[in-house]
């Protein structure tokens, strides 16, 4: 599990108030019970932690955890998580 | 005993005309007034447009001194009720005043108002705030003006919706009229939403256009917010009749329901009972419906939930009747939004001409409606519903009736 991946499952965790362990990187957000909403509050929690913009229609195709993951990815420059 | 209920009057403060007669002449065109913002810098945001009202002069309708106590969206509220109440052409009495209601809806109060005070607060400036912040800015501000002014000293309130305020203002002097307890009122809604705080909010809420507003078109991308105010003045129909007045159209039946479902996910089911609730309340059935001005805000989730809501409550009848979005032109001015569409509704069944969804270019498959694309219809239609579905699941329809006997 690398370090976006863990963040973005701590993320999911905190916001939903989950078990931990409970959210996977296999989670859909249906899974863990997020409606549209929670996924909103998710992704500005990303966009705030990872210094990121997430345009709308980017934000509006993310539906599971590893679709989540993939977001921050793409718009981290490399190697600025390393640090 | 209920009493038939007339509509006199028609007040129209939009960003597709500053009055009725311009507001209408826009619609019949198809012409938007969405456009950039130009009353906010929208250099932090991340969109750009919104249908704002071209070339507002709040000098040339109000003094310096009446100004300092109204906000941008109580001075809509007071122009278009200043229309509305002249084209009714309305003769005082003490005993009339004194029976006059006064209903709005407003969903955010002055909010550019608010912005200020708070960026001078938290600003560091340190900066004194109006001692007429709170009578500015306080969502009943539009209703207590026009009260004032025209001297209405009937039940008078506002109601906050959200979406479905003007909607259910309008619904409420309806039934307050019909049921006797006023015997006239000037009802409506108004809303300035243009403040940088204000609009953060909807940014996070990701549900704004970056370009325009496509209601049930395939390729549509959110809403686009706008402000303004409508008004309209009602009577007893015989009492309009009685004194010779021009009858614009009825209102015939009105409906609420709660989705009592999720906070801004709509649903199907709850906007349906407000459509069934208003045929009921307006002894109706689905195939009077000529014409549904739609509450089509141009979001991904509303549009569908509002066809499956139709076809819920109309049956088959829902992919037949003509419907339209007129926020496409006008924009989404929430806590104002059914009474501009209310306005525009009236006048579609008085001359016979349904206004259509602008920016409309592909037909949704989900949205399984006959859309009025681009351009007005002509279509002498004699019943039509007006629908406001709220965030917070609150829903508003309303039935109109074309003037006549």
């Amino acid at each position: 599990m690398d370090n976006i991946e863990s963040r973005v499952l701590e993320a999911i965790t905190r916001l939903q108030f989950l078990e931990p362990g409970r959210a996977t990187p296999a989670s859909t957000f249906e899974d863990l019970g997020m409606t549209s909403l929670d996924s909103l509050s998710l992704i500005a929690d990303l966009e705030e932690q990872f210094q990121i913009e997430i345009p709308n229609d980017q934000a509006m195709a993310v539906s599971t955890v590893r679709q989540a993951v993939e977001c921050v990815r793409r718009l981290v420059p490399d190697g600025a998580l390393q640090a | 005993v209920k009493r038939r209920v007339a509509i006199t009057g028609l007040g129209a403060v939009t960003p597709v005309g500053g009055d009725v007669p311009r507001f209408w002449q826009s619609l019949r065109e198809g012409r938007s007034g969405i456009r950039p913002i130009s009353t906010v810098d929208c250099a932090r945001l991340r969109f750009k447009n919104g249908a704002e009202v071209e070339g507002y002069d709040p000098t040339s309708y109000f003094s310096e001194k009446d100004l300092g106590l109204l906000d941008r969206f109580a001075q809509f509220g007071l122009l278009a009720a200043r229309e509305a109440v002249a084209m009714a052409g309305i003769e005082w009495t003490p005993r009339l005043r004194d029976r006059t209601a006064v209903v709005t809806g407003s969903c955010l109060g002055g909010k550019i108002t608010e912005d200020k005070v708070f960026a001078g607060v938290y600003g560091g400036e340190g900066r004194r705030t109006h001692p007429f912040s709170i009578p500015r800015a306080m969502a009943n501000a539009a209703a207590s003006q026009i009260a004032m002014e025209i001297g209405a000293r009937g039940p008078s309130y506002t109601i906050s919706t959200a979406c479905a305020s003007a909607t259910h203002a309008i619904g409420q002097a309806y039934w307050l009229l019909r049921s006797g307890t006023a015997d006239l009122a000037v009802t409506g809604g108004s809303e300035a939403p243009f403040a940088l705080g204000h609009l953060k909010k909807w940014e996070a809420l990701r549900v704004v256009a970056p370009d325009t507003c496509r209601p049930f078109s395939r390729d549509r991308r959110g809403m686009i917010l706008g402000e303004g105010g409508a008004m309209l003045v009602l009577e007893p129909f015989e009492a309009a009749r009685a004194r010779g007045a021009v009858i614009l159209g009825e209102v015939v039946g009105f409906g609420m329901s709660s989705d009592a479902h999720h906070v801004t996910q709509p649903s199907a089911e709850g906007a349906a009972l407000a459509i069934s609730a208003a045929l009921e309340d307006g002894g109706m059935r689905p195939e009077q419906i000529d014409y549904v001005n739609a509450h089509g805000t141009g979001t991904a989730v509303n549009d569908p939930i509002e066809a499956e809501a139709l076809r819920l409550a109309l049956g088959e009848h829902a992919r037949r009747v003509p419907i339209s979005s007129t926020k496409s032109m006008h924009g989404h001015a929430l806590g104002a939004a059914g009474a501009i569409e209310a306005v525009a509704t009236v006048l579609a069944l008085r001359d016979g001409v349904l206004p259509p969804t602008a920016n409309f270019t592909e037909a949704d498959p989900e949205c399984d409606l006959n859309v009025i694309q681009n351009e007005a219809r002509a279509v002498m239609a004699e019943h039509a519903l007006s629908n406001s579905f709220a965030f917070g699941g609150l829903n508003g329809v309303l039935i109109f009736r074309r003037g006549g006997d």
